[in-house]
């Protein structure tokens, strides 16, 4: 009996020793320690034996038993790792350094410029407006305070309809509506007008590089009691330097739009050379980017606003000129072409 | 408009100041300088009068001459001369030996086989007139020698303002007016205008004048004779030149720069044309030659001015040729009037004729001005020719006067405005400079408003701000943010989903914005067999192109992504965009903001397409509203609509867009191999839209059961059609419906419909879900469904 018990440990070690996968490792458990296996039936074959010597036999095979299943263990473990090896080793290098291929949309530019502006003044609790494009006389010239004969209203310049409607020439066109939406609020619970109104302006003329019949503008207000020029200087110049992400300097010269008075002319300081000079701002080291103004009493008065007892101060941002300069679009007939070759570079950039 | 420095310092003492640092904060206070500064005679040195002694024709040059001349030296130098106006006894500029003109230094030079000392020079090359006929021909007595820097105003600094900037300034359109800036930016006092005295000829006759016509405010005349000079001044040149004019002659240089200087435009007549002045439009238009030799067509709305019932002069913009000053008028009438601005602008702009004169009048020149500008004009006159004869009084007609403007105001008012501390002194001394009469009882200020200013410029107190502010500097200004309470903000609904659908369309299904015009593209719709659809339409249009606006984005959109095909294979295009679906009842536009994406494909069958089209807008909805978009197959109404598989898109139960194929003979014009698919919704209708609140199902416990059932329906059988034979059945306990499988052939349509119960409850029953699906079924037979197999 002892002679076969170490025959089979022999023979389970040298079979042991050729197997190469799991799959053959299996048949061999099974083959030993299957119900039908060698060790199995050595058990089996027990009962023919008495006493003492079942009890020796019993404790032997046992021994086998457990020394097989240990055996198999670890061919098992050798294996598995074996395996984990050769499928490391069979993952093929790929290079990740290829060029990418994008497959991403786009936003407008002027989408980009707008959401930033109106970023800024979000978190100084201006709302933001919506406004038609198609407006009235009265909306456009007649409630900011442009008389019957000023140059503006001329066929040149305005783009007329029909009807004898307009398409907007500014944003300033929904001054009126913007301060009798809230002007109640103001006057009853002294809740400041603070408002912003990104919008499409028209105007009449031939387009090149740096004209356009169809641009963008946002028109900004705030009124209450006390507003003054110096605030006026500084959300001007606190927003550019948000949209800018850098300090930017501003000065204003005085500029005639009859819905301010005082007007300004807004310029910053030239975002190239930094204010040194260059042929982008003309050697002047400034650029011209904005009108403003303290909203002319008649403008107020026009509103339902007491101007007696309320100031207020209203910009015009070029949102077309601010995206231009933003991204260096030199031709400003790109921004509507329509064309995505240009304009499918635009992903979002809304960096808080 | 050039302005000189000299001139302007005639006004105000300038002397130690540096003078571009004062055209700066001219710039910030004023008006806008141009950026480039000319700084006149600067690169000019060593040129004197020389007079020519003796004159010689070059022995082998028919140009040139052999001069002696005296240039105050001992002895005379020789100069070879190829001008053609040399001769004897003739002072002229010289440029001695060691002059500069700009990069140029003058030395001895051999010319044709002679040395010449130096070089006569030409007014165009020292660069104080255009004239390069000849060298320059000095007649005042002057020695020689004498340095011409000394003698005449060469060196200057010349600025230009930008005109625009001037729009609302009328007394800026003279240097007289721009040295009062000057004089208050300096803190120096300005000088007052050197006049003539007009009382001293009220003897003489009045001219025969009439104003018959509102438009005109004020006319005033006088009449001269016996002006005997006929070149004007070399300083008035110079100046008039500098300031952009050419030199005529005397008489209309001088009116030239008493405009340049006071602003006030003025004009001569030849006495004999104009005996009796007359200010009227007439009431049939005819046709008036001016001075240029220009037939121009007058209307009933030009302001002319007459010799009774002849004109003679357009109002305010130019005089006639046939009343021109001519070599053998002796009696000249020389006008200085105001005329309406409004007036004089139309005027102008209907004859397309806009002149220096025009130009001013229509700022709303100051009456006032009128009479000091003759007075003015007098004084030069008779500086300049002592021959000169008054020979009428002043004839002055004063027809419409502005009100003085007289304005009152408190320091409270001034600080409110400006948000800093401007001290009353300084708002006096500021608003004095100026030339407003200022008075000042304790806080509270009275302000006269200076004539010049009242005609439309400075006429409420805001107005003053302006005054004190931009001499006070904006860039003195101490900034701060406001004290105003803060309130709670909420954002516009449309504002709000705009921007989240923005989102959404780029970043998860990677399409592009673009920006499109508000009218139809008549020729490239044309191009793609969409022709324009009738609408309102821009008046006095020109361009078929820019006339008639666009009543949806898809037209406009199959245009651009004609543009870019060849872009990629596929791509999606958006935009939210306006459209005007015609006028209302009060003939107002019917104004519209939509939002309209386009999908082409060169890769994806159409029915892929078509699909995605479908789950990006159902996503959207889903997203922003918690809700679901219904579909209604609908009749094409445009050329581009495919007839097939066009479906309006219904959010709670409202219509709030479109969706579609490109019909295919649009299809083909754009691409022949790609797919092309379109909707349009209604932003306004889709905002309006209430946000269904989320509502929250806890998982069950119990594991769901689920019911296959596979349905044969008919070719045009909608999904949606099916839904009412399960609703109310046992909607607590159905969970949701979906499509696993789809069957088609050339005869049957069949769709395989996953039931999925489930209940938080309990363990559910199958005898109680087949009792539900009998239902069903039972329902589903009765509006013709049949089960399959």
């Amino acid at each position: 009996m002892d002679e076969k018990i170490k025959g089979l440990k022999l023979q389970l070690e040298e079979e042991l020793n050729k197997i190469k996968n799991t799959v053959d490792l299996d048949k061999v458990r099974v083959s030993y320690l299957g119900k039908k296996g060698t060790v199995t039936e050595l058990l089996k074959g027990m009962k023919e034996l008495s006493g003492e010597q079942r009890k020796e036999f019993g404790k032997k095979v046992n021994e086998l038993k457990q020394l097989a299943a240990k055996k198999i263990e670890e061919k098992s473990e050798e294996l598995k790792k074996l395996e984990i090896e050769a499928e490391i080793n069979s993952m093929p290098r790929f290079d990740i350094t290829t060029p990418v291929d994008l497959e991403r949309g786009s936003y407008h530019p002027i989408t980009l410029v707008q959401r930033q502006c109106e970023s800024i003044f979000k978190s100084m609790g201006f709302t933001v407006e919506d406004y038609s494009e198609v407006v009235t006389d009265y909306e456009c010239f007649e409630s900011v305070n442009i008389p019957k004969h000023h140059p503006a209203r001329d066929m040149q310049d305005t783009y007329y309809l029909e009807n004898g409607q307009l398409l907007k020439s500014q944003t300033s066109a929904a001054q009126n509506a913007i301060i009798k939406k809230y002007g109640k609020g103001l006057k009853e619970n002294g809740v400041p007008i603070k408002a912003i109104f990104p919008g499409r302006c028209f105007r009449n003329e031939a387009t090149d590089a740096t004209h356009e019949n169809t641009f963008f503008q946002m028109e900004g207000v705030m009124v209450d009691k006390d507003i003054s020029i110096s605030n006026l200087i500084y959300f001007m110049k606190t927003m550019l330097s948000e949209v800018f992400r850098k300090d930017i300097k501003v000065r204003l010269r005085p500029g005639f739009f009859p819905f301010v008075e005082p007007g300004f002319e807004l310029d910053i300081n030239c975002l190239i050379c930094g204010g040194d000079g260059c042929p982008s701002c003309n050697h002047s080291g400034w650029l011209e980017l904005c009108p403003c103004g303290m909203i002319h009493p008649e403008v107020l008065r026009e509103g339902g606003v007491d101007p007696e007892e309320y100031t207020g101060f209203a910009f015009g941002l070029g949102l077309t000129r601010l995206a231009m300069m933003k991204y260096g679009v030199k031709d400003i007939r790109d921004l509507n072409s329509g064309r995505l070759k240009a304009l499918a570079q635009f992903t979002d950039d809304d960096r808080e | 408009m050039f302005l000189s420095m000299n001139w302007i310092s005639d006004f105000v003492d300038l002397s130690g100041l540096d003078k571009v640092e004062l055209i700066n904060r001219f710039s910030l206070s004023t008006a806008e300088v141009e950026n480039e500064i000319f700084y006149k005679g600067k690169d000019l040195s060593g040129i004197v009068v020389a007079e020519i002694k003796s004159v010689e024709n070059h022995p082998e040059s028919k140009k040139l001459h052999l001069l002696k001349v005296d240039a105050g030296g001992e002895e005379l130098v020789d100069v070879v001369c190829g001008a053609p106006n040399v001769r004897v006894g003739m002072k002229t500029a010289f440029a001695k030996v060691g002059a500069k003109i700009g990069e140029i230094e003058i030395s001895p030079r051999k010319l044709a086989g002679y040395t010449s000392n130096g070089m006569c020079c030409g007014e165009a090359e020292i660069g104080i007139s255009d004239d390069n006929s000849g060298i320059m021909e000095i007649t005042d007595d002057v020695a020689n020698g004498t340095n011409l820097k000394d003698i005449y105003e060469i060196e200057d600094i010349v600025f230009e303002v930008d005109n625009k900037s001037l729009t609302n300034r009328p007394d800026l359109w003279g240097h007289y007016g721009i040295a009062r800036e000057f004089a208050s930016l300096a803190c120096r006092p300005l000088k007052p205008l050197d006049v003539d005295n007009l009382t001293k000829y009220d003897a003489l006759p009045k001219v025969d004048m009439k104003i018959e016509d509102k438009l005109c405010y004020r006319y005033s005349c006088l009449q001269f004779e016996n002006i005997k000079r006929a070149v004007s001044p070399v300083n008035m040149r110079i100046r008039l030149y500098y300031c952009g004019m050419r030199a005529i002659n005397f008489l209309a240089d001088l009116t030239n720069y008493l405009m340049l200087e006071m602003g006030q435009p003025m004009h001569a007549f030849d006495s004999r044309k104009v005996g009796a002045i007359r200010v009227k439009r007439f009431s049939e238009p005819f046709s008036f030659t001016t001075l240029d030799e220009v037939e121009r067509n007058i209307d009933e709305n030009t302001l002319m001015i007459c010799n009774g019932d002849t004109p003679v002069a357009i109002a305010g913009i130019m005089g006639g040729l046939d009343s021109e000053i001519v070599e053998d008028t002796t009696t000249l009438t020389l006008e200085s009037a105001t005329f309406d601005a409004v007036s004089i602008r139309k005027s102008s702009v209907r004859l397309g004729h806009r002149t220096d004169a025009s130009q001013r009048y229509e700022k709303s020149l100051d009456p006032e001005l009128t009479v000091p500008a003759i007075a003015r004009f007098v004084k030069l006159l008779k500086t300049y020719d002592c021959n000169v004869e008054v020979v009428s009084s002043l004839t002055d007609e004063y027809a419409y006067r502005y009100d003085t403007v007289t304005l009152s105001f408190d320091k409270a008012f001034v600080d409110r405005y400006t948000g800093i501390e401007i001290s009353n002194d300084t708002i006096v001394k500021t608003l004095t400079s100026l030339g407003f009469e200022v008075e000042l009882n304790g806080d509270c200020f009275k302000v006269v408003v200076p004539s010049w200013r009242a005609t439309k410029d400075v006429t409420i107190k805001a107005d003053i701000i302006e005054e004190i502010t931009r001499i006070y500097g904006y860039d003195n200004f101490e900034i701060h943010t406001t004290r105003s309470p803060l309130y709670p903000v909420r954002p516009d609904a449309v504002k709000r989903d705009e921007e989240k659908l923005k989102d959404l369309l780029v970043k998860r299904y990677n399409l592009h914005e673009l920006h499109s015009y508000v009218w139809q593209y008549a020729d490239e719709q044309n191009a793609l067999g969409i022709p324009v659809e009738d609408n309102l339409k821009l008046s006095g249009a020109t361009n078929p192109n820019i006339e008639t606006i666009r009543r949806s984005l898809i037209p406009t959109q199959l245009c651009q992504v004609r543009t870019n095909v060849g872009y990629a294979p596929e791509f999606g295009i958006f935009e939210i965009g306006r459209a005007v679906e015609g006028v209302d009842g009060n003939n107002l536009a019917v104004e519209k903001k939509n939002l309209a994406i386009t999908l082409y494909s060169k890769v994806k069958d159409i029915k892929t397409l078509y699909f995605e089209l479908r789950d990006i807008l159902a996503t959207a909805t889903d997203d922003l509203k918690h809700k679901t978009l219904g579909f209604v197959p609908t009749q094409p109404a445009h050329v581009y609509e495919h007839p097939v598989n066009l479906n309006e898109i219904t959010l709670d139960g409202e219509v709030i867009g479109k969706i579609g194929i490109v019909h295919p003979v649009v299809n083909k014009k754009i691409d022949k191999k790609a797919n092309i698919v379109f909707a349009e919704i209604d932003m306004k209708k889709f905002s309006e839209c209430e946000n269904a609140s989320i509502k929250y199902q806890e998982p069950s416990k119990f594991p769901p059961m689920t019911y296959d059932l596979s349905l044969e329906l008919g070719k045009n059988d909608l999904f949606s059609s099916l839904r009412e034979t399960w609703e109310g059945i046992a909607d607590e306990l159905l969970r949701s419906t979906k499509i696993v499988d789809t069957y088609d052939t050339e005869f049957i349509h069949s769709i395989t419909v996953r039931f999925e119960f489930g209940s938080n409850e309990r363990t559910l029953s199958s005898a109680e879900i087949q009792d539900i699906m009998d239902k069903i079924i039972a329902n589903l037979n009765n509006i013709g469904v049949k089960l399959r197999g």
